[in-house]
């Protein structure tokens, strides 16, 4: 191309020219819209985050709070406290756990160690997907057709727990699952070569490694868990004292606690103690995430 | 790799115990090593282990994956140990040893069944949990759907008291509405994020932000909706107003009910609901453009705009999609923040498609009317919607599998 016809032009279309006046006011007008849209992104965390904390932090800093159920207190009276809520939350989401981490981290194992590359993982992993997309009212509903109606048990927390397994699972099997899959084959084989049987060798070589990371998967799931709400409604009745037995019919938990006194009007000692509820599960959740990220930062395997 | 196994079969027993060590010595700081881990286990002192001849066995393992190593490296022990019976350690107790010496298989196996069948178990449990779900709400749903007067696809009406007049249009109609004007406004907004993470902020900025977004994620539903029905929502109804006053000849916009607890309040804080699980996505997807297409495009002299529509967009666009859909998903199940803004209209009110009137998703009306499960009939009405909301969500999740399937081939 670059014969005689171009060479007298050849200067001119050399010299690096600024983008024509249209060109440069679409690339202004782009760097406007991913910065508005980014502001817009941060905008509702911010405002969240400062109503529930300006209008819930005189309560939670006080010790009655945190020791004090709402057993005989009506919106209109002041004093009691979350430690009802703060218990059956806790509470609900430990029995959670101790039945959805085992069977994740199987079900991960399976997938990893057992089955990868089968046709058995492509059915369970689809399964898995299928787990986490259902919506947590249609959980609760399923413990409610198995639990209640064809078993014939009570409304109780071990079924709210029983229906947060199923939301809890999927989180913690895939987390495991990436996990397991960036320990160093190496590890595995040289565990092998000196005769360390398979089982031994994922419990006591790969499941170690990973621990980290399974661990963060775990307190991500919980803290997804704790703050679901549907659930709640619909498998246990919200009880303001305090009660630690799960087979019982009411549990008092947080978020239930904030759905009780959604409507009580501004001014009245309820509405803070329901923004105060509000900041107290904001901050167990916010915890258990911010712990996880810490323990995923700690413990990073960097991929081969 | 190589070398460490080759030194195992190389040296003397203390020397297989270095072996194992060293590969767990490997492992970046704080990731957990354990202390009484493999070294003690008896199957290290079998002979077999600190063999020479079973260094070449390693060799060729090394390159295969770990179910074949397995496989082979037990043909291997035993095809070794049957070779020569007469080598065995002399601190192997005899009767352990007894028939044919295969030591390393018989300890494995049993473990491994054991261990190996509850896995299984646990991924079978799976599937017929989930198989379960659908098989039960289904078996609860049908007779109230048999005894419907009413056509449960296309009839509004909600009466399951009594003679059983229920179907499922209105809900649809409000959840899917929700849904969609929270993808409206969701989508571009986690775009533009996705954009200025990956493409324009300095990585040093980019990761505050993100991390700032993803704590969207984490704040619970039921605080969404409180802050939506006392906080956002009196705040954002002039706004509606507005829109309905200018757009509110088109049924879409009419002015129906309080702007406060309408659908489209609803649908904004949906929106910022689902934004985090498409910001997410898509930022992963626009990471991973290939950086020579970006390059070529900076030579020919693109804006930084021009790259983004030319290689970023283009390539990232299955995942977008199929980052949107799962939003949906989630957006279409989301029950208590709905429950808790939109106004539900009397019974018998008619029928509106507006934006800016209140109503009942599948989810809201669940769960407000959990206390009315008493009788069969009646619970499974409820149970049918569900069964409904279930298999749209179904649907739409894999839909978006499919879609970010397509797109990486």
């Amino acid at each position: 191309m670059a014969t005689a016809t171009t060479s007298d032009t050849t200067e001119a279309q050399l010299s690096f020219r600024r983008p024509s006046g249209a060109r440069t006011v679409k690339n202004a007008l782009a760097t406007v819209y991913v910065g508005v849209a980014t502001l817009l992104a941060l905008i509702p965390l911010v405002w969240v985050l400062w109503t529930v904390v300006s209008k819930g932090a005189r309560l939670v800093f006080s010790s009655t709070w945190w020791l004090e159920s709402q057993r005989g207190i009506t919106p209109r009276r002041e004093g009691g406290g979350a430690y009802h809520a703060i218990v059956g939350t806790l509470e609900i989401g430990l029995i959670c756990a101790v039945i959805a981490v085992p069977l994740g981290v199987l079900g991960a194992i399976f997938l990893v160690e057992y089955a990868r590359g089968t046709r058995a993982a492509r059915v369970v992993s689809f399964t898995v997907d299928i787990l986490s997309g259902i919506p947590s009212i249609v959980a609760a509903l399923f413990v409610y057709a198995l639990v209640i109606t064809i078993l014939g048990f009570g409304r109780s927390a071990v079924a709210v727990a029983l229906s947060l397994v199923l939301l809890m699972l999927p989180v913690v099997l895939r987390s495991t699952e990436e996990m397991l899959k960036l320990v160093p084959d190496s590890l595995r084989e040289a565990s092998y070569a000196l005769g360390v049987p398979k089982w031994k060798t994922i419990l006591q070589v790969v499941i170690p490694t990973s621990f980290g990371g399974i661990s963060t998967g775990v307190m991500l799931g919980l803290a997804r868990v704790m703050g679901e709400t549907a659930p709640l409604l619909i498998l246990v009745s919200y009880a303001v004292g305090i009660n630690f037995s799960p087979t019982s019919a009411t549990m008092g938990s947080l978020p239930t606690m904030i759905n009780a006194g959604r409507d009580v009007a501004p001014g009245l000692p309820g509405y803070d103690r329901t923004w105060a509820a509000a900041l107290t599960l904001i901050i167990i959740v916010m915890l258990l995430n911010l712990v996880a990220r810490g323990i995923a930062r700690a413990t990073k395997l960097k991929e081969k | 790799m190589t070398d460490t196994t080759r030194r195992a079969g190389d040296e003397s027993r203390s020397g297989t115990v270095e072996a194992v060590a060293d590969p767990l010595a490997h492992t970046p700081v704080g990731a957990p090593v354990h202390e009484t881990g493999a070294v003690d286990d008896p199957a290290f002192r079998t002979p077999e282990a600190a063999d020479p001849a079973l260094s070449p066995v390693h060799d060729a393992v090394t390159s295969h994956s770990p179910t074949q190593v397995v496989e082979e490296h037990r043909w291997a022990a035993r095809a070794v140990s049957l070779a020569r019976p007469a080598q065995a350690s002399p601190t192997e107790p005899p009767a352990e040893r007894a028939g044919t010496g295969v030591k390393l298989a018989t300890i494995s196996r049993t473990g491994d069944l054991v261990f190996g069948g509850i896995t299984r178990g646990t991924a079978v449990l799976l599937v017929l949990l989930v198989a379960f779900v659908g098989i039960f709400l289904l078996a609860l749903a049908l007779p109230s759907i048999r005894a419907d007067h009413d056509s449960f696809l296309f009839s509004r009406s909600w009466q399951v008291s009594g003679d059983l007049r229920f179907g499922i249009l209105g809900l649809l109609w409000t959840t899917v509405l929700s849904s969609l004007v929270a993808l409206v406004i969701a989508v571009p907004v986690a775009v533009g994020v996705a954009l200025s993470l990956t493409q324009y902020l300095p990585r040093r900025v980019a990761g505050p932000v993100a991390f700032l977004v993803d704590l969207l994620a984490a704040v619970p539903s039921i605080i969404y909706g409180l802050w939506g029905l006392i906080v956002f929502g009196p705040f954002i109804a002039p706004v509606g107003t507005w829109i309905a006053g200018v757009l509110g000849f088109v049924p879409l916009f009419r002015p129906v009910s309080d702007p406060k607890s309408t659908v489209f309040v609803a649908g904004i804080v949906l929106a910022i609901m689902i934004l985090p699980i498409i910001t997410a996505i898509s930022r992963n997807v626009f990471e991973q453009t290939p950086r020579d297409q970006v390059e070529a495009a900076l030579a020919l002299g693109a804006t930084r705009w021009e790259v983004i529509r030319t290689s970023v967009l283009p390539y990232g666009r299955s995942g977008v999609i199929s980052a949107s859909m799962l939003g949906l998903g989630r957006a279409l199940g989301e029950t208590i923040a709905v429950l808790i803004i939109l106004s539900q209209p009397a019974p018998g009110s008619p029928f509106t498609s507006s934006i800016f009137a209140g109503g009942e998703t599948f989810a809201s009306k669940i769960a407000n009317n959990a206390s009315e499960f008493d009788t069969p009939s009646k619970t499974g009405a409820y149970i049918a919607a569900g069964l409904v909301l279930f298999v749209v969500t179904f649907v739409v999740n894999a839909l978006a599998r499919v879609v970010a399937e397509r797109g990486v081939k």
